[in-house]
């Protein structure tokens, strides 16, 4: 599962080292943009069947691959 | 007398910001208070013209109706797309039929800050859509709506955001610290807007008399600066009334003019906005392109958003050949800066060095105060009639 998530979040960063630093700032990095995170969101629905709205989670609740796993997760577990 | 505009306004908003000093500094709630001053402002304000106040009235309840409809709706028959979109055309309405104005001739739902309302009302039903919100109370939905800091232009705050801090008791040092800085932000935006935008207005106008390229590019200048301290300086005191009223409503700007790219720039410039259109058009946009195939490369998706993104904003301005040329102009900007910084090998080479950051910083300028030119309309006095 966590695999899966981090194959998903390096597609969208274009960046393997997301893989690596699980705690790694990214959106002020440059990592995540507009438009990775939009990419991101539909990733999660189709291969996860997690729905993530766009203006749903702050972006603090989802700056860090390690965040962004445990919501993922969190909302797999209520499916 | 208009909203942050004249003494009289000025004169009753320092009155009437007393007693809630006092009840913030006692740790009493602030939210009833504050939906009386609201009420109190649109009386005095929007009560003067008639038609306006009707409007108002009308597209408050109309939109309370849609409101109550879907939610009803939602429980019912869960996510149905056709419902959805249906309602998003309804509530849209009002502000489509303001924006005819001019080719109609009719002033129908023109009233002040229809465009910034409209934004609050979409949000709260897209969220429904989303699942995110399952319930609006009208006391709640009044107070979101009329807050009068940022009804006739905004920030757009949202509505989870904005009913947290309404019900939220601060205690004593926590109030007495947000008012001490929104009070800050208060005279600042004072002084940006009656003395820095007066005096750029000052220059302005000298330099629309004129012709000549170079006046042209002064003109320009004039005119971007002018916007920036105008409604800087009007958004600085919205924020800092709401800080006084114990709301945390959202910064405007962010000294856009430190922007070293244009994506960056609509980070720093009417950030509320352009956060807004992120969060439900673009955003949505992408995912749903990627989800319907409707584009074989993440760049081309990306492209499509931000033009899309950006002339919907254009027409929000207004149905002026000016705003949708604006809107257009950022959009191909960005798609344009997309694409440079994806598949630019100089881009990735050079784009930390000390040199790279301030050409691009100086270009960007150039970038963005020609979208200013066109935005002012003063271009089409150059073609012939």
């Amino acid at each position: 599962m966590e695999e899966k998530i981090l194959e998903i979040l390096a597609e969208a960063c274009e960046d393997d080292s997301v893989k690596e630093n699980l705690d790694v700032e990214l959106f002020d990095s440059d990592l995540l943009d507009s438009l990775g995170f939009a990419e991101l969101l539909a990733e999660l629905d189709d291969e996860l069947g997690v729905v993530i709205a766009p203006s749903e989670v702050n972006r603090e609740d989802m700056n860090t691959p390690r965040k962004i796993i445990e919501l993922v997760k969190e909302r797999k577990a209520s499916l | 007398m208009g909203f942050f505009e004249h003494w009289q306004f000025f004169f009753c908003l320092i009155v009437l910001l007393i007693p809630a000093v006092i009840l913030g500094t006692m740790e009493k709630p602030l939210k009833h208070y504050s939906m009386g001053v609201s009420l109190f402002f649109i009386a005095c304000i929007v009560g003067p013209e008639t038609a306006q106040l009707v409007y108002l009235i009308l597209f408050f309840i109309l939109e309370w109706g849609v409101i109550r409809a879907f939610l009803v709706l939602y429980k019912q028959y869960g996510r149905d797309e056709t419902t959805y979109h249906l309602t998003i055309v309804i509530s849209l309405l009002p502000l489509v039929i303001s924006k005819l104005q001019p080719f109609i001739g009719l002033d129908i739902f023109c009233f002040v800050g229809i465009s910034y309302i409209t934004f609050k009302v979409v949000q709260i039903l897209i969220e429904i859509y989303d699942g995110v919100i399952d319930r609006v109370g009208f006391y709640e939905y009044a107070a979101f709506l009329l807050f009068f800091p940022t009804l006739s232009s905004g920030p757009i705050d949202r509505s989870r955001r904005f009913l947290e801090d309404w019900n939220h008791i601060y205690d004593k040092e926590a109030y007495l610290q947000l008012c001490t800085s929104g009070i800050i932000r208060l005279l600042g935006g004072y002084i940006y807007k009656t003395i820095l935008a007066g005096r750029c207005y000052m220059y302005l106008i000298d330099a629309a008399d004129k012709s000549g390229l170079l006046n042209e590019i002064r003109y320009a200048y004039l005119y971007g600066l002018y916007l920036f301290f105008d409604f800087a300086g009007y958004s600085l005191m919205a924020v800092g009334t709401s800080y006084v009223l114990g709301i945390r409503t959202p910064d405007n700007f962010n000294m856009p003019f430190l922007s070293r790219d244009i994506r960056e720039f609509w980070d720093r410039w009417h950030i509320s906005l352009s956060h807004w259109f992120r969060d439900f058009i673009f955003t949505r946009f992408v995912m749903r392109c990627k989800k319907k195939k409707w584009f074989h490369t993440k760049l081309q998706r990306a492209n499509a958003g931000f033009l899309v993104n950006m002339f919907v904003m254009g027409v929000w301005h207004g149905l002026n050949v000016s705003y949708l040329l604006y809107g257009l102009y950022h959009g191909a900007l960005l798609a344009l800066t997309e694409t440079y910084q994806k598949k630019s090998g100089f881009y990735k080479q050079y784009k930390d060095t000390g040199w790279y950051q301030i050409v691009s910083w100086a270009v960007t300028m150039q970038l963005y105060m020609f979208g200013f030119y066109i935005f002012s309309g003063r271009w089409l006095e150059w073609i012939p009639n």
